[in-house]
């Protein structure tokens, strides 16, 4: 299959003629963009170190002497309370606050445009980062687990029915916050604005989404605005997961609400996919 | 010259923005194996057209066949025999020379050997760095190595030496000839005209979205332009005469000057000077640029050719 005017080196003889598969090109950008992701300092404290750091500063200062929280009969160690918030705001982060920040700054670098005069399929492009995502999630979560299991005396759950929630939830709640992610890379004007722009959506749906405190104390306003995003829905099917049911009459509706959150993410994963699909470019918005 | 000769050509092409008219007609045509050298004042249309016959950009009007495809609708087959390089990218800051150049080695179907293409760049004793740690021209050698790894048929080369030091752009330029004599089409664009004159075969001006020019560097803006301009101070008064027979024109002036100064034995003229245009000088000429030594066309400035 070599080139008879090319010299024979060994890559070369390994190489087909054809144009490499899409499929193989995502397993390749997969690689480039997990290198990139971990050696990049901001990424991993402010993206994959975060909700780690956060649940142990939380079960830390409220967790002092053993303190528990929960309703009678069905307490629970502070950090097995705060944890299904931290691992939704996790995946959040790793998903869409990652991408929406990454994407803008490669489109603003040149680095879309770069790829753009290559080769490269688009889909490769986007399973790179399907990849990438995935990956850095569920190696950030497993750490999340460990930390809470291991430091914070955390019971994790047992029943396979838990983990299949924690499955699906997880899935569908990356699915959605990687398409949305791609979409809202758009909106910052420049890749140094990128963060500032993109980092308080992320914080205030953690406040309105009952991230941090309990959502049934939030304000009824509140609760329903947080209702219309993913992230309540991530930490409530979360919670279906890391919590007893002794905890079920603290929810707003009484119940998990399982085919509600996974409407709601399967909803939002279209909607974003519809709008990153029509707003994505390889360049700049200046460069006409 | 059959169609099949030219790598590239555009037949009025015209873009718009808004209410400029950024491309307005202009006809191009790039022979295979040439280095074709764009030159123009920044909002002369250059990057419009550059980027239209690299597919950024859609055009408004005329024709083009980069490769004998239309760019406008050609897919990755297409791409993987072109080679761009861009100006301005600061992308890929984590990643090490050596893994970015394998990487983008993967997207093609015959490229070059990776380690090759490193040595060739100059980027061996880099290859384990981190791109946010090479120096300006390290990064642009970089992008060169990313454009050509792919062993593209037609290279574009975008302001390749900016923040070079004037012995790796000499490396570079060695390194833009090899690849023309391999057999590959380039399309510079630059703003260094010494550049354009070390590299091109040929060069077209661009200006107010057409060409305005198009020769060899040392034809460009034809007879008048190349005229040479023999500079000499008499009475106290600097006086020029433009001529393309400046020999002859020295001989006369020294017969003349010891003639009336009663000398059978040459003179020295004072601030005799002979100044042949540079391309540069041509350059400026054709944008319309003057400047307060020579108000006529051409400009004229220096004499160490």
């Amino acid at each position: 299959m070599t080139a008879a005017t090319a010299p024979t080196t060994r890559s070369e003889l390994a190489r087909p003629e054809a144009l490499p598969g899409t499929l193989h090109l995502g397993l390749v950008r997969a690689r480039l963009e997990l290198r990139q992701y971990f050696r990049e300092r901001d990424a991993v404290v402010f993206i994959f170190l975060y909700p780690v750091i956060m649940l142990a500063i939380f079960a830390t200062v409220f967790g002092q002497d053993g303190a528990r929280v929960g309703p009678d009969g069905g307490t629970v160690p502070f950090a097995q309370y705060f944890l299904p918030g931290m691992v939704a705001t996790g995946v959040m982060l790793s998903s869409f606050q990652s991408l929406a920040i990454t994407i803008a700054v490669e489109r603003d670098e040149g680095g879309l445009k770069r790829l753009r005069g290559t080769p490269l399929p688009a889909a490769a492009y986007f399973l790179g980062k399907v990849g990438q995502v995935l990956v850095a999630s569920a190696l950030q979560l497993a750490l999340l687990l460990a930390v809470a299991g291991l430091l914070f005396d955390v019971a994790l759950p047992t029943a396979p029915d838990r983990w299949f929630t924690f499955a699906w939830v997880f899935l569908l709640g990356t699915a959605a916050g990687s398409v949305l992610g791609v979409a809202f890379s758009s909106v910052p004007r420049t890749g140094r604005s990128a963060s500032a722009v993109v980092t308080p959506v992320v914080l205030v749906l953690q406040f309105v989404s009952g991230v941090f405190f309990m959502y049934d104390a939030l304000p009824t306003w509140m609760q329903q605005i947080a209702s219309v995003f993913p992230l309540k829905w991530m930490a409530q099917g979360m919670r279906s997961v890391f919590l007893p049911d002794t905890y079920l009459p603290m929810e707003v509706a009484g119940s998990w609400e399982h085919p509600m959150t996974a409407l709601v993410l399967a909803v939002w994963a279209v909607v974003g996919l519809v709008l990153g699909v029509r707003t994505f470019r390889w360049t700049r918005r200046d460069a006409g | 010259m059959t169609p099949t000769d030219l790598a590239l050509e555009a037949r009025g092409l015209r873009k718009r923005y808004g209410d400029k008219q950024a491309v307005d007609g202009l006809d191009l045509a790039v022979h295979r194996g040439e280095i074709f050298s764009v030159l123009g004042p920044n909002g002369a249309g250059k990057t419009t057209t550059v980027e239209i016959l690299e597919g950024y950009r859609e055009r408004d009007g005329g024709e083009v066949r980069v490769l004998g495809e239309d760019p406008q609708t050609a897919g990755r087959e297409w791409r993987s025999r072109i080679g761009v390089v861009l100006q301005d990218t600061r992308d890929l800051a984590e990643a090490n020379v050596g893994e970015l150049v394998r990487h983008f080695a993967a997207y093609y179907p015959r490229p070059h050997d990776p380690e090759h293409v490193i040595d060739l760049v100059g980027l061996r004793d880099k290859v384990r760095t981190r791109v946010r740690q090479l120096s300006g021209g390290q990064r642009r050698r970089l992008d060169v190595a990313l454009g050509i790894v792919g062993r593209p048929e037609l290279l574009f080369l975008d302001e390749p030496t900016t923040g070079f030091d004037p012995e790796a752009r000499r490396s570079f330029w060695d390194l833009v000839r090899d690849l023309r004599d391999q057999g590959t089409t380039i399309l510079l664009t630059t703003h260094y005209l010494d550049e354009a004159e070390q590299l091109a075969d040929r060069v077209a001006v661009v200006q107010d979205g057409r060409v305005v020019a198009l020769d060899r560097p040392s034809e460009l803006g034809g007879r008048a332009a190349r005229l040479a301009v023999v500079r000499w101070v008499e009475d106290g008064v600097p006086r020029e005469i433009r001529t393309d027979e400046p020999t002859r024109t020295v001989v006369e002036l020294a017969g003349r000057w010891a003639d009336a100064r009663g000398s059978a034995a040459p003179l020295e003229v004072p601030g005799l000077q002979v100044l042949h245009p540079s391309l540069e000088d041509v350059y400026l000429a054709l944008i319309g640029v003057e400047t307060s030594v020579a108000p006529v066309v051409p400009t004229l400035q220096g004499s160490t050719r």
